[in-house]
This record gives C-alpha cells, sequence and structure tokens, in this order.
C-alpha cells in the first residue's frame, strides 16, 4: 500500500489543455490562440535582439556563479523600481522602496502575499477584479489569504464596467487589499481611462485600501513604457504607498529565465529596510537565493544606454503588431460581412482579447476550423499573423453570423 | 562555495564548454519550460540519483519535479507532505531534522505549515563522531508516521554519515515504525568523488521498498549555484500513485513559481545525456572532492606532526565540504580575532576555504588555539 492512496488526480491545467489539444490537431490550418506568450508575425518565438546583444556580453565577461544575494542581483533591482515608477519619482530618488528579484511575475506574487500574510495584520482579504488572471486565486489562497472580487468587466459591452467597479470598490471594507492590474488587463484587455485611474486611485484612498498592483506588461501594452506605467506612478504620486509585482516575461521575451521583482513603496528608507529584511527571511526557505541568467540579461539592457534604446524599440515593434492584427482583425471581419459590432477588439490592450464568444461558439470555432483558445472566449493575439489573420476571421464569422 | 587552491570560485570546465554550445544554439529560445520543468533535465536528475539500474526507474515509478536549488525542492517536497501526507492537511505531522543541521531545513518545514518540528540525535559532541543510539533512540520513540530529513551523504554542518551497516539499522527502524524517509542530496559526487557512494544511503532505501522523496541540488556537484538548478525525487508504490503526486505537486509549483528557470537545466541536461560531457563532468567533480580530501588529509596530517592535543582522526574521516573540528567557541573567538581565520562558533570550518598556501597557518592557529585556551 502507498502513502498516496489517498491522493487525487490534479485537475488539468485548462490553458495547457489547449495546447495539447492544438499539438494533436493534424489540420494545416490550426490555429493556436491559447498561448500567453508573444509570437512573431510568422508565428514564432521572438527573441529579443537586445537579449542576444546582452547575453553575448554576459558570455564574454566570463563571470562566476557564486550564489546572488537572497534579495537579488542589485543591478537588476534597482533597475527594475526605476523602469517602474520612473526616474524622477520621488519615492525611488529618496529611497523609500524596497525592491527583491522574485521569480517572475508568479514568483513575485506569491513572495507579495506571503508578506501580506505574515504582516499586514488588518485584513486576510484580497479583492480581485472580475475576471481576474486565473492564477492570482491561488496564489493568494496558498499563502494564506482569502479571496473577494469587485466588478469589472462588462460582458454586455465587452469593455469595463467602471460604475460596477466604483460601487463595488467603494464599499469595501476599510484596510482590506485590492489587486489592480496596471495595464493590459489579464484576461480581457480591458484598462481603465487616465481619468477613471484618476477616480479609481481617490476612492481607493478614501477606504484606506491597501494596493496591489500586478504589472506583466509595461511597454507591451501600448508599446511606451511610461504610458503603461502611469496608474502605478499617479497613485504613488497621491500618497498611496502601493506594492508591486513586475515580469520581465513578456516585455523582454524572458519568460523561461523567471526575471521578476517585487517592490514595497514605504514611508521611508529606514522602514524599506526593515521590510527588507523581513523580504529575505520569506524568501530563504521558499528558495534560497534567486536564478541569475535573466537577471543578468534585463539588467544589462536596462542599464546599458545603447541595449536599452533598442530594447524600448524592440518591445514597442511586439506592441505594435498586436495592435496591428487587432485592427486586421475587424476589418477582416467587416470583410466577411459580419454585422456585429467588433470595435471591443480594437478597443482592448495587449496579449489578450476578450471576444465575446460564447462557450458554444468557442467549441466550433475549436472542432470546425482548429482554432484553439480558452473557453471564455479569450484569445491571444499574439497568436495571430498576418498569414491566419483572414482564416480567423472567417471562422469567427461563420460561427457568429 | 568550492573554492580553488588559489581560493577562487571555479566554473567547471565542463560547464563552460556547455553554456557555449547553448549559447551557438540558434535553434533554442527562452519560452517557459512545462510547470514540472525541462523533461530532459528531470529524467536524468533522477536516474543520476537512483542509478542506472534502479528498479525503480524501470519499473516506472520515479517522479520529478524541476526545483530552484536544493532549498526549492524541500520546500515542494514539504508543501506537499503537509497537504497530503498522513491525512489532508496535517500540520501535526512531526517533522524529525538532525541535531544539528543546515538551519534553513527548520524554516522550509515551518515555512510550508508545520507545527512540530523537532530533532534527533545526531552529533555526538564528545566522541566526534555519529550518536548511533540517540538516533535509532529517537526513532523508536517517535509517533508513526512522523517525517525525518536525512542527509544523503556529507552531513552538513558535521561532515560525519553513517556507514552503510549504520544506514541499513536506520532503514531498519524507519521501516518498522513506518518514518518517512525526506533524503536531502546537495553533494553528490562531491562528497566521495564518486556518484554511486554518494547515493548509496538514498539506493538503499529505494531497494527496500520505501516510498520517499529525495531533494537534490546541482548548486555543488556543477558548480551551478546562482542558476538555483534542483530537482525532488519522488519514488512511489508504482506509476498509478507518483503520476498523482506529480499532479497535485505541479499545483503547488504554479502558486510559488509557476515554472522553473531554464539555464542551469539545460546544462546539466545536456552533460548528463551526452556519455562524452558526462565523462568530463565526472572528472571535474573527482577534481573538487579529490582537492577536499587532500586538504583534510593535509590539515590532519600537519596538526599530528605539531603534537596539537586532542585526536583529529575525524578531519579525515568526515566528508564532504564542512568539519566540525571540535573548537569551542572560546577558541574559535581565538581563530578570528588573533589569527583572523573565520569559522562558525559551532567550530564548523569550510574545508574549501583551505588552500596550499594557507595550511600551515591553519594548522599552526589551531595547535595555538587548543594549546592556549580552553
Amino acid at each position: 500500500s502507498s502513502w498516496w492512496s489517498h491522493v487525487e488526480m490534479g485537475p488539468p491545467d485548462p490553458i495547457l489543455g489547449v495546447t495539447e489539444a492544438y499539438k494533436r490537431d493534424t489540420n494545416s490550418k490550426k490555429m493556436n490562440l491559447g498561448v500567453g506568450a508573444y509570437r512573431d508575425d510568422n508565428g514564432k518565438p521572438y527573441v529579443l535582439n537586445c537579449v542576444r546583444k546582452a547575453e553575448a556580453m554576459i558570455a564574454a565577461k566570463k563571470m562566476d556563479k557564486e550564489y546572488l544575494p537572497i534579495g537579488g542581483l542589485a543591478d537588476f533591482t534597482r533597475a527594475s523600481a526605476e523602469l517602474a515608477l520612473g526616474e524622477n519619482s520621488e519615492a525611488f530618488k529618496s529611497g523609500r522602496y524596497v525592491t527583491v528579484q522574485g521569480i517572475s511575475g508568479t514568483g513575485s506574487l506569491r513572495i507579495g502575499a506571503n508578506f501580506l500574510q505574515r504582516f499586514f495584520k488588518a485584513s486576510r482579504d484580497v479583492y480581485l477584479p472580475k475576471p481576474s488572471w486565473g492564477n492570482h486565486t491561488p496564489i493568494f489562497r496558498d499563502a494564506g489569504m482569502q479571496l473577494q472580487a469587485y466588478r469589472y468587466y462588462d460582458p454586455k459591452t465587452c469593455s469595463l464596467d467602471f460604475s460596477g467597479a466604483m460601487e463595488d470598490i467603494s464599499k469595501i471594507p476599510e484596510k482590506s487589499i485590492i489587486l489592480l492590474h496596471a495595464c493590459a488587463h489579464n484576461p480581457t484587455g480591458v484598462d481603465p481611462r487616465q481619468e477613471q485611474w484618476k477616480e479609481l486611485a481617490a476612492t481607493v484612498k478614501k477606504r484606506n485600501l491597501l494596493v496591489y498592483f500586478d504589472m506583466a506588461y509595461q511597454g507591451f501594452a501600448s508599446g511606451d513604457i511610461n504610458r503603461d506605467a502611469w496608474a502605478v506612478r499617479y497613485f504613488i504620486d497621491q500618497g498611496i504607498n502601493i506594492v508591486l509585482s513586475q515580469s520581465f516575461a513578456k516585455n523582454m521575451g524572458l519568460y523561461g529565465e523567471r526575471a521578476g521583482a517585487f517592490t514595497v513603496i514605504c514611508s521611508d528608507a529606514d522602514e524599506a529596510k526593515r521590510v527588507e529584511s523581513q523580504l529575505k527571511i520569506l524568501i530563504r526557505p521558499m528558495y534560497s537565493n534567486p536564478p541569475v541568467n535573466g537577471a543578468r540579461i534585463a539588467s544589462l539592457i536596462l542599464n546599458t544606454p545603447d541595449l536599452r534604446k533598442e530594447w524600448l524599440t524592440e518591445v514597442k515593434g511586439m506592441a505594435d503588431r498586436i495592435i496591428s492584427m487587432r485592427t486586421q482583425l475587424v476589418s477582416n471581419l467587416k470583410k466577411e460581412g459580419s454585422s456585429h459590432n467588433w470595435q471591443h477588439i480594437t478597443d482592448q490592450i495587449g496579449m489578450f482579447c476578450f471576444t465575446g464568444l460564447k462557450p458554444e461558439q468557442v467549441e466550433r470555432l475549436i472542432k470546425e476550423f482548429s482554432v484553439y483558445m480558452t473557453k471564455d472566449g479569450r484569445i491571444s493575439v499574439a497568436g495571430v499573423t498576418s498569414g491566419n489573420v483572414g482564416y480567423l476571421a472567417h471562422a469567427i464569422h461563420q460561427v457568429t453570423k | 562555495a568550492y573554492r580553488t587552491d588559489e581560493g577562487q570560485p571555479w566554473v567547471l570546465p565542463v560547464v563552460k564548454k556547455v553554456e557555449q554550445m547553448i549559447a551557438n544554439d540558434n535553434s533554442l529560445n527562452h519560452e517557459y519550460l512545462p510547470i514540472l520543468g525541462l523533461p530532459e533535465f528531470r529524467a536524468n536528475a533522477s536516474r543520476i540519483a537512483l542509478g542506472d539500474d534502479s528498479p525503480a526507474i524501470k519499473e516506472n515509478r520515479v517522479g520529478s519535479v524541476q526545483s530552484l536549488g536544493g532549498t526549492g525542492a524541500l520546500r515542494i517536497g514539504a508543501e506537499f507532505l503537509r497537504r497530503w501526507y498522513n491525512g489532508n492537511n496535517n500540520t501535526a505531522t512531526p517533522i524529525y531534522v538532525s541535531a544539528p543541521s543546515w538551519e534553513n531545513h527548520n524554516s522550509v518545514f515551518m515555512d510550508a505549515g508545520f507545527k512540530d518540528i523537532r530533532t534527533y540525535h545526531y552529533w555526538d559532541a564528545a566522541k566526534r563522531g555519529l550518536d548511533l543510539q540517540g538516533l535509532l533512540n529517537d526513532m523508536e520513540n517517535a509517533p508513526e508516521f512522523s517525517i525525518f530529513i536525512l542527509h544523503a551523504c556529507a552531513h552538513n554542518p558535521t561532515g560525519t554519515d553513517p556507514t552503510p551497516e549504520q544506514w541499513k539499522q536506520i532503514a531498519a527502524v524507519m521501516k518498522r515504525r513506518s518514518l518517512f524517509p525526506f533524503f536531502d542530496s546537495a553533494y553528490q559526487g562531491f562528497a566521495s568523488g564518486s556518484l554511486d557512494k554518494d547515493a548509496w544511503a538514498v539506493r538503499f532505501f529505494v531497494s527496500e521498498g520505501f516510498e520517499l522523496f529525495c531533494a537534490q541540488s546541482f548548486s555543488k556537484n556543477f558548480g551551478l549555484y546562482n542558476e538555483r538548478v534542483g530537482n525532488l525525487t519522488v519514488v512511489g508504490k508504482d506509476a498509478d500513485n507518483v503520476q498523482r503526486v506529480l499532479s497535485q505537486m505541479e499545483k503547488i509549483v504554479r502558486t510559488t513559481w509557476s515554472n522553473p528557470p531554464s539555464q542551469g537545466a539545460r546544462i546539466v541536461a545536456t552533460t548528463l545525456s551526452s556519455p562524452q560531457l558526462f565523462d568530463e563532468w565526472y572528472g571535474n567533480v573527482k577534481t573538487m572532492a579529490d582537492r577536499v580530501l587532500l586538504m583534510r588529509s593535509e590539515l590532519r596530517s600537519r596538526l599530528e606532526a605539531l603534537g596539537t592535543p586532542g585526536t583529529w582522526n575525524h578531519i579525515t574521516e568526515q566528508i564532504g565540504m564542512f568539519s566540525f573540528t571540535g573548537l569551542n567557541p572560546k577558541q574559535v573567538e581565538y581563530m578570528i580575532k588573533e589569527k583572523h581565520i573565520y569559522l562558525m562558533a559551532s567550530g564548523r570550518i569550510n574545508m574549501c576555504g583551505l588552500t596550499t598556501k594557507n595550511l600551515d597557518y591553519v594548522a599552526k592557529s589551531i595547535h595555538e588555539a587548543v594549546t592556549k585556551i580552553q
């Protein structure tokens, strides 16, 4: 008999399931729109030029492989903070922040969640937008927090339910934690406009909520790193001491290298030092210290003017291609003769698009056209190319006309 | 961390070679690894621990989870055990950690949610060796189903390992009392220079039919410290059980780091799956192990030649990176303050810090500390 007889089979990952089914499909026209990774216009993974250059520079330096500090590579964490907060940020310049290297976005979120569980005694409640990234809930739950929700996406308009969000947020108990997607909301692609962010900030301040920003797409959403970080910076300017998780998986294409960061904006540098010491105590029994490769690459890019310039161009290139695919999808749908309003496809931003397709329609797209997406109608625009956007429009039109 | 005779960090030649291969391979990209890690890494890593001819591997009852170093492997294993071992979410299951042990063991299991972390007798300071009787007594008296963290080889910090005969006695008690073996294997190959020898205990437990976990680190034996290369090897009764265990471990990984870093795993997988590179690696490992063994024998012979009071055979009988010298805290303070030789208050020294250039000085200093300070 086994210790594990009673262990249940874990449920299959819904998103991975999409890719598995796609792989088994023999249709030459098949499309994988479940993938959460950028693809170039040939549908291939894209390694940024600035990344290749940084890798060559790193190789030439012949560095050793000694352990990083628990909090990570200092040049990386400093540059990450500056990227998010802006070089003119008072919080950054005064040093009233701590940034630790995390295992990409997930690891950074988890460190933050554990930190809040241990030190934020006012509440166990984390408010997520409805819907949010599927992994947010289990991350916070495993960290020992409870999950609540506020209205966010309006399925009738495929856009932001702003009044619903404001209504819900203004009722959140004081000192609860609210998670906000800094830009390119996952999975809907629906972001608040700047005037809406201002109102959200005012409400959140009035309710005295702890704000947790998840920024996984800085630069990748609009093509402009400053524009994509606007909400984060605005909140801090309003005196809201946020906590922030960053990922370099998408905007630098460093997916498997796991480069990320977790930041706490503090009252002063002394508080930041104390917070840092506690973050290290959390990290050490998780994995001791973080992996160097992705952080070295990201650090070199952010800290080398030429490489940084090249990176900004490349990230804009990726964002522009996505935006162009959105535009082409809409115009192709019109060409197909669709009478539906597809404006939300171009209104939404970032890698993902909530098409508004119903489960039955998604099922038909998969079965009849070999177009794979998640049941909620979410597509990864990164999987669309100029070569297949016509086919996609045709397929969508067939199941919605 | 390992140091050369010049006192420098050492990137293994085979690692440099493989990194160059990886850099030149334009077909490689930075895409996400699967949640459980790089398949070629996982299979090879577990094969290294259990042996090419492992019956468990042949019977398809071995699972692997690529992890962030040995620490990450321990944490994933601990999180799984807290959720699924000895009932559901049983945080009361006692965890036994050797006295002394790597101090992070406590924190890993505490942060995983276990409430009852205890020590088992291990180091006998008086005889400077293993307190086998104390250890066995603790196992006899431990509640059924308790989890024991066992150092596979090169016990950290004492450098004192059970002999094969002693391991057999340990296994017998554990089997009879239904205790769970969780091996921590951070020094395979690095300890004796032989992968098989350093894995003997783990493989013996497998041959005795135990279900067990083994947290492996490739930080030391591949010198890949900052790439965070580790593996949790799971040995179960059969494939079905292992499959279900892995599916639940996948859920734990997903909320901890989603998927593991690729660089280090690629280096290890490439090396272990090529006979030629494997041999080169083995040679590099032996270089490191041999240097440490040489430093041990050189230090011991100097102390004996100086006539330093006490017995010094433990220096060569202990194994791995660390040695519990037997120096007391006052003597340690003398070493640090007067001789500028840095070691832990426990008397633990890192043998890697010894070089042909400083052996004489260190030996003389130990001699002074022992003769001047009681």
